[in-house]
């Protein structure tokens, strides 16, 4: 067992615990404050600073005080170690500027925010915080997302404490979810939705090597092996309008960028050719597309085809 | 006097080649260790030289080998830093473009000592015509009997491999380089557990600067003992600085530690002086996150003293007259410079670099950029100022990684010196407006 003062309250604890824990036994107003550490999620804390204590004493063998203050989540306990919370007008001072940061761009919009009432943040800040804010700048802000069927994310709420990324990580098997940029431009985001939103974006799905980008209007509406792809043009202000369309009969199922043998696009084309060309009388169609006899794509489409002589076992005997 | 040990033989014809290198004795000190010392004499040697790391920390080399767990049935690792990306700092990839075999002859040795089997060059995406030579290098080494299965008939074996980065500044901090070295998004981890516990894969590992590694053959051939005769006090040995800014020939030059920064900036051997004839107005010594100096402090110490180009002179007073000597970039600004703009440009490559993951970093860098945006554009406030040091001080020593402290002093340090050039920009705006003000001085002193 380990022996740890925090705030005058000296406890025994076992070895490994951290500073918070050995806090929240003790329990009271001597508890830092936690945004990013959450008990249940392995590796959660060390993120927001929120909960930073000063380490008078390392510990009885080595009593030199730590240089900086340290975040009592993620700091074990040494034996014979002290510590200053609340006692330490540094800690506090530090805590205070945390709250400031964390409020520069939270929109502290709790008269219409779901989680008013139950905010870490809004108890944080009434607790620590002060009254006025220094920050004259705009905050930054972003459009609702919505994730999934059931989760809408607000991140201009998001104080990138990474617990929603453990807990994805940890509870689910397939990652799909995380923090995309730097800064405090970064965002939680599942992965690559922001990416597809422009005059171009159908050419993502033309470059992806296998099926992880389908082209969404198309998808299930047939199989490519049942098309007949034709090179064709049309004049076009935002791309060269050299595309491949999918035909049956008369009807164009999907429109793609031309690729060469080894499936790289030639010409990328605009999402206009893409997905608002589907009539074939817009296209000027210069006649079927030549693909790689190996490719599934040319299943019964048979070319230069030398028919096997006949074989007749019986032909002979017939003679 | 000149001393080079870095820099030797680097105006030889095709040195970066491995014939020529070995021709004139490169690769003799992965002979000698491998041959003829136990991995821990090679780390006695690079502990008796005093080596410091040359990344910007300056941490003792020797002493850092020393932490490895080496009871740790994982295996060890010697990682690289490549990563070069602190503005102002461009010498290690001056080596690396110039003399690779320096550097993998230091990682041989480097490896052999820390008993791995397996070492990584971690190189800045920026650098990627580098990733070429040094695999072209590395090549040269397997065909030769230095890489690869019993090096030198020694039974050591050692593989070696180049990971080209994304281009990411914090990737360059040495905890976010192995998160982004096994393929993770590069934040830096929280210490302790320090790379020497628990590195990459979770197993000790050393992260080391390329021209810190770079010093290893010359040590293993020489003795640390000759190596700590070289330089002055704690900083031992040469130091490679990367001049640039208003000086008549920037380049990166190889100094012995403890060259008094004058006769640096201008002897015609170094930077031979002011552009164009002009005053000195201040010098960044170590690379982007240091203190700014203004003339009288980078020339003399408070106490009068010389000051010379050491890790202890540097650094003397404090931050409040002193600096650092980082990464060795010297960056030199003319009396014709506006410190406000140059203090907004950093600030915002940092809030760009910042990773986001502790608050006082994520938010203080970007705060500290949009309020110095408005001061340079004559849109400031009185009160900004204090509000910029008040936020710097806010985000140093409170983040995970250094990078918050490497935001921070670089504005704190400027507003210190120069207050009166941030004032200016308050109190007159319709000047600073103007996008080619320069600098203020002629109007201040008027
Ligand atoms: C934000 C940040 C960026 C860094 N970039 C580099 C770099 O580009 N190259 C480097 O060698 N060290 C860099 N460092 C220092 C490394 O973390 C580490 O201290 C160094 O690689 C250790 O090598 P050394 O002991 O040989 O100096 C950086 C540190 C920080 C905090
Ligand atoms: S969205 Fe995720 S990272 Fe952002 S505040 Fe919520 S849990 Fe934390
Ligand atoms: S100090 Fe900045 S760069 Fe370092 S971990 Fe924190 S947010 Fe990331
Ligand atoms: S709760 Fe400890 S740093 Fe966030």
């Amino acid at each position: 067992m380990l022996t740890v003062t925090i705030d005058n309250h000296t406890i025994e604890v076992e070895e490994g615990t951290t500073i918070l824990q050995a806090a929240r036994l003790i329990g009271g107003d001597i508890v830092p404050p936690a945004m990013c550490y959450h008990s249940k999620l392995k590796d959660s804390g060390g993120k927001c600073r929120t909960c930073m204590v000063k380490v008078v004493q390392g510990s009885t063998k080595d009593p030199r005080p730590m240089p900086k203050l340290v975040p009592s989540c993620r700091t074990a306990v040494m034996d014979g170690m002290v510590v200053q919370n609340i006692t330490s007008p540094e800690v506090l001072e530090a805590r205070r500027a945390v709250v400031e940061f964390l409020l520069i761009n939270h929109p502290l919009d709790c008269p219409v925010c779901d989680q008013a009432g139950e905010c870490d943040l809004q108890n944080l800040s009434y607790e620590h915080g002060s009254n006025t804010s220094r920050f004259e700048e705009e905050k930054r802000t972003y459009d609702p997302i919505t994730i999934g069927d059931l989760i809408q994310f607000h991140p201009n709420r998001c104080i990138l404490c990474y617990r929603c990324v453990y807990a994805a990580e940890q509870f689910t098997n397939k990652r799909m979810h995380g923090v995309l940029y730097r800064g405090d431009k970064a965002e939680i985001s599942t992965f690559i939705q922001q990416a597809i939103d422009n005059d171009f974006s159908g050419n993502m799905i033309d470059v992806c090597p296998v099926g992880a980008l389908t082209d969404k209007p198309f998808r299930f509406k047939n199989r490519v092996w049942f098309l007949k792809p034709m090179d064709a043009h049309r004049s076009c202000t935002k791309c060269s309008g050299k595309a491949t369309l999918w035909m049956r009969g008369n009807e164009v199922y999907r429109v793609t960028g031309r690729r060469n043998k080894y499936g790289e696009v030639e010409d990328f084309i605009c999402n206009e050719c893409r997905y608002e060309k589907k009539d074939a009388t817009a296209w000027e169609i210069e006649g079927p597309r030549a693909i790689e006899p190996t490719s599934v794509i040319s299943q019964n489409h048979y070319r230069n085809m030398v028919k096997p002589s006949v074989i007749n076992p019986l032909k002979e005997k017939m003679e | 006097m000149e001393r080079k040990i870095i820099l030797e033989n680097i105006e030889v014809e095709g040195i970066r080649f491995l014939n020529v290198y070995r021709k004139h004795g490169g690769y003799s000190s992965v002979e000698k260790a491998l041959k003829t010392m136990t991995p821990d004499e090679v780390v006695n040697e690079v502990k008796l030289a005093g080596l410091r790391g040359r990344g910007g920390a300056g941490f003792p080399a020797g002493m850092k080998w020393s932490f490895i767990d080496k009871k740790s049935n994982k295996p060890h690792y010697l990682v690289c830093n490549a990563d070069e990306s602190e503005p102002g700092t461009f010498k290690d990839r001056y080596l690396m473009e110039h003399i690779p075999h320096r550097l993998i002859e230091g990682m041989i040795c480097a490896s052999y000592a820390l008993e791995a089997h397996t070492a990584y060059i971690y190189v800045r995406g920026e650098y990627k015509y580098i990733v070429g030579i040094l695999n072209e290098a590395i090549k040269e080494c397997y065909q030769q009997g230095l890489l690869g299965e019993n090096i030198l008939g020694s039974h050591y074996d050692l593989d070696i491999y180049v990971h080209c980065g994304a281009g990411a500044y914090i990737c360059g901090e040495e905890t976010a380089l192995l998160e982004s070295l096994e393929g993770k998004r590069g934040n830096p981890r929280l210490k302790p557990p320090f790379p020497a516990v628990k590195g990459l894969y979770q197993s000790p590992t050393v992260v080391n600067n390329v021209e810190t590694l770079s010093n290893i053959g010359w040590i293993v051939n020489n003795g640390g003992e000759t190596f700590a005769k070289i330089g002055i006090g704690k900083s031992t040995g040469t130091k490679l600085i990367s001049a640039c800014g208003h000086i008549n020939r920037p380049g990166v030059y190889e100094i012995e530690l403890g060259l008094p920064v004058e006769e640096f900036l201008y002897s015609e051997q170094y930077c031979g002086g002011i552009k164009d004839g002009k005053e000195l107005k201040a010098v960044i010594p170590g690379g982007s996150s240091v203190p700014i100096l203004p003339k009288n402090l980078i020339l003399n110490t408070l106490q009068g003293e010389k000051r010379l180009l050491s890790y202890e002179s540097l650094a003397e007073g404090g931050f409040v007259s002193g600096s650092m000597l980082g990464s060795g970039g010297f960056i030199v600004y003319d009396e014709d410079d506006c410190i406000v703009r140059n203090t907004y440009n950093f600030s915002r490559f940092y809030h760009h670099e910042s990773c986001g993951q502790c608050s006082p970093c994520r938010e203080g860098t970007g705060w500290m950029d949009s309020v110095l945006y408005r001061l340079e554009n004559g849109e400031g406030k009185m009160k900004d100022i204090d509000l910029l040091v008040n936020i710097s001080s806010h985000i140093e020593g409170n983040t995970i990684c250094p990078l918050g402290d490497a935001a921070a002093w670089p504005v704190a340090a400027a507003i210190r010196h120069f207050r009166e050039e941030f004032e200016f920009h308050v109190t007159h705006p319709e000047i600073v407006r103007n996008i080619k003000h320069g600098s203020l001085a002629k109007y201040i002193n008027n």
